[in-house]
């Protein structure tokens, strides 16, 4: 134990010791890929090769019919080049034993990744368990996780398996709250998903633990397409952790994930992710673009909280959303976006009100460094029937130094005259003042920035998951390194 | 332990420290008292590094170190404190773990291990008490809405904790009520030492009541002007500056 934890604070030392991107390499895995481009015939090919049902297959081909129809959106405040979507394979899986005896049987390519990121033994191993879906417990130490799962009817899977072994399920719910046609990135993604995760927590269930999954991008090339489909029964309540890193790239990865959250009535979500796909270099190239279409559905007294602390892509595209169907219920969000370098970021929240005496919040702290640009887009809508609705939404940004730049884009639109929206704004530097005022009680500067930016983003880190909220600090230690002064 | 020679520092064209020259042993109590804008909070900052400031001539040694050679973090693990006249916020970071990093930082850069919470939170009751702080204290941030005063006995909380080797109190009276000067003033007494020195900025001979100084200097246009014993604040106090500004005024015409 007090090695361990030795170990990772040597490992934060040398983090905050070195500019450049610490998770940047690549594993040179074994895959099993097929050629570049898109076309119905690939659409086939990827459901073929993971065998799936027709209904499957039909549900890919319709939402890629759609998707030749749509215009990549430019509504945002970010510009890039725009991929070039023949120019992407869609369909790479690794080759992978599914379980192994021992860490000795692991692949020494990804055993070396694991070693780089830092991961203890005991975690190694329980990595390497899985393949495709990387799925560990975050709590106990014990392996037998999935078991306790199973007890509890609860089914974490890959959404892959979940097509196979709960078709009824997916079939139900897949596309229901992200319609393929919502936009030009999901309708992609349903055409060509490799695969997610999927979760299931049966009727009254509390989760016994965090459910945590862990991606990476791992084919020279492959845009990443993760689907991932959770669903919390009546009076269900469960925490799921999404956290990712990404190799070193020279050329641009397309990122274009699905997420779709389900609460019915009087059941609970809290979804946090740690974002940290690779930005970049300093001037911007060969960063990951991440395009995501997060939302969630909240029938009667139910809730969804969605924490984010974003600190990686050099594009992002990303506003987790709430849509609150059922009376009294609450859609929460906490963000805290970084920038540096030439990041660009375009992130925020749609809070949707239906249901009557529904209540949103709203927490977004924006910190941008460098010479990027964070920008922050937010929609609360509150219709005509959500009487007695409240909505509270706090936006700040900090910014470092005179080169980067910040934006704030609040829509509200409400259709009653019972509710209540309250908008919150602020924008602020770090002084050199509070610097110097650290400095003389000892801390240097790199420690003072982080300190004064772990009180400003205090707020959202409180809401993580108490380990998450470690490994969140950390990340924005590393993100900001050499902004100031 | 400290030694100041002929030091002159400023803000690009403009000179506010003009030769200051200054020694202060351990075990002693300086008071340095002068007009507004004459340079007391310059010299402070200068002391402890604030690199607004840029030092054109002279020295500072602590303790026969080079000063300004160093980082300021680096003259406050030497022990160096400043209590500040304008304390600065730093938002969502608590009293006391703002008060933990800078100990576990000053530690480190010792060769140290951080202290056990359980002796760290030992050591903030202690000095709690000794200041009369009232609970809920510590887990209120930095400064954020503090009082004038509040600001002020936050800054002496730090000192004690830090126990320093050298502290610079630049008017840490004003902004503090009759009970508070008072506790304060018998909590900077109670942390002096033989080893340890005391450098007290104030208008008013009233904190000089209660911190009794070995010398007082009196700091005008970036000068000292004068420097006399504890009688001088008393006839400072009395007759105001000018009829040692007016002498000051002449010689430097
Ligand atoms: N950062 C700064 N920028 C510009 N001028 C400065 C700066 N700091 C100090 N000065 C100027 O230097 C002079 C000395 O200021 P300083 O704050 O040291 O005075 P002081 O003796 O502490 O005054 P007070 O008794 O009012 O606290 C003043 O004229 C002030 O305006
Ligand atoms: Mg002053």
């Amino acid at each position: 134990m007090s090695e361990q934890k030795r170990q990772s604070e040597d490992e934060l030392l040398e983090k905050v010791t070195s500019t450049e991107y610490k998770y940047g390499f690549t594993t040179d895995i074994e895959s099993d890929t097929i050629p570049k481009g898109l076309s119905e015939d690939v659409v086939r090919i990827i459901s073929a090769k993971k065998n799936e049902p027709q209904w499957m297959l039909d549900y890919r081909l319709k939402a890629y019919k759609a998707w030749l129809e749509m215009e990549e959106p430019d509504w945002a405040n970010v510009s890039y080049e725009k991929p070039n979507y023949q120019d992407v394979i869609y369909y790479s899986a690794p080759k992978q034993k599914p379980v192994l005896d021992s860490l000795d049987d692991l692949d020494p390519e990804m055993k070396k990744t694991f070693d780089k990121l830092g991961i203890s033994l005991d975690e190694q191993k329980k990595l390497a368990n899985v393949a495709v879906d990387i799925v560990m417990d975050s709590v106990s130490v014990a392996t037998s996780f999935k078991e306790t799962l199973a007890e509890k009817g609860i089914i974490f899977c890959s959404i892959s398996d979940a097509i196979q072994d709960h078709p009824e399920l997916v079939k139900k719910y897949l596309g229901t709250v992200v319609p393929a046609r919502d936009n030009f990135f999901s309708a992609l993604n349903s055409a060509v998903f490799s695969d997610g995760s999927f979760c299931y927590i049966p009727k009254g269930v509390k989760c016994p633990m965090e459910l945590s999954t862990y991606f990476r991008i791992n084919e020279a090339g492959t845009g990443q397409f993760e689907r991932t489909l959770l669903i919390a029964d009546e009076g269900s309540q469960v925490s799921y952790l999404e956290g990712c890193t990404a190799p070193m790239r020279d050329e641009n990865q397309l990122h274009a994930a699905v997420v779709e959250l389900i609460a019915m009535d009087d059941a609970d979500i809290k979804y946090s992710t740690v974002q940290n796909w690779y930005p970049g270099n300093a001037e911007g190239v060969g960063g990951v673009f991440n395009f995501v279409t997060k939302r969630g559905i909240c029938y009667k007294n139910a809730k969804i909280s969605w924490t984010q602390v974003e600190t990686g892509s050099a594009v992002t595209w990303k506003y987790p959303s709430c849509i609150l169907k059922g009376d009294n219920a609450i859609g929460e969000f906490f963000s805290v976006a970084v920038t540096n370098n030439r990041q660009q970021a375009d992130t925020g929240t749609k809070m949707i009100h239906l249901g009557k005496n529904t209540k949103s919040t709203i927490i977004a702290k924006g910190i941008s460094a460098g010479k990027s640009d964070g920008n922050y887009r937010g929609l609360v809508k509150i219709s005509k029937g959500a009487t007695n609705s409240r909505n509270f939404s706090q936006c700040d940004s900090l910014l470092m130094g005179d080169k980067c730049g910040s934006h704030t884009f609040p829509y509200i639109e409400v259709k009653n005259n019972s509710s209540k929206v309250e908008h919150e704004a602020t924008t602020s530097k770090i002084g050199e003042d509070q610097i110097f005022y650290c400095n003389q009680r000892g801390i240097g500067t790199e420690a003072a920035i982080a300190l004064i930016v772990n009180g400003y983003c205090k707020d959202v880190l409180n809401q993580l998951p108490m380990e998450f909220a470690v490994e969140a600090q950390k990340l924005l230690e590393i993100s900001l390194e050499g902004s100031v002064g | 332990m400290l030694k100041i020679n002929d030091l002159k520092a400023g803000i690009e064209e403009n000179q506010i420290l003009k030769g200051i020259n200054l020694e202060v042993k351990a075990g002693e109590v300086h008071a340095i008292m002068g007009p507004n804008g004459s340079g007391k909070s310059t010299l402070s900052a200068v002391i402890a590094g604030n690199e607004d400031y840029e030092v054109e001539g002279g020295s500072i040694t602590f303790n026969g170190e080079d000063l300004l050679e160093l980082d300021p973090e680096e003259r406050a693990h030497n022990g160096v404190f400043l209590s500040f006249q304008y304390p600065v916020e730093i938002p969502g970071i608590s009293v006391s773990n703002f008060i933990k990093t800078s100990i576990s930082e000053k530690r480190k850069a010792q060769g140290l291990e951080p202290l056990p919470t359980k002796d760290l939170l030992k050591m903030m009751r202690e000095k709690m008490e000794l200041l009369s702080i009232k609970q809920g204290y510590l887990s209120r941030n930095m400064n954020e809405g503090f009082s004038g005063g509040e600001k002020k006995r936050n800054e002496i909380f730090q000192m004690a904790m830090l126990e320093p080797r050298l502290a610079i109190l630049d008017e840490t009276d004003s902004g503090l009520d009759i009970d508070a000067l008072r506790i304060v003033a018998n909590g900077v007494n109670k942390l002096k030492s033989a080893d340890n020195a005391t450098v007290v900025i104030t208008h008013y001979q009233r904190l000089l009541d209660y911190i009794v100084p070995d010398f007082v200097h009196v700091l005008y246009n970036g000068r000292i002007i004068k420097s006399g014993g504890a009688e001088l604040a008393h006839e400072l106090e009395e007759k105001g500056y000018d009829w040692v500004t007016k002498e000051a005024d002449k010689q430097w015409a």
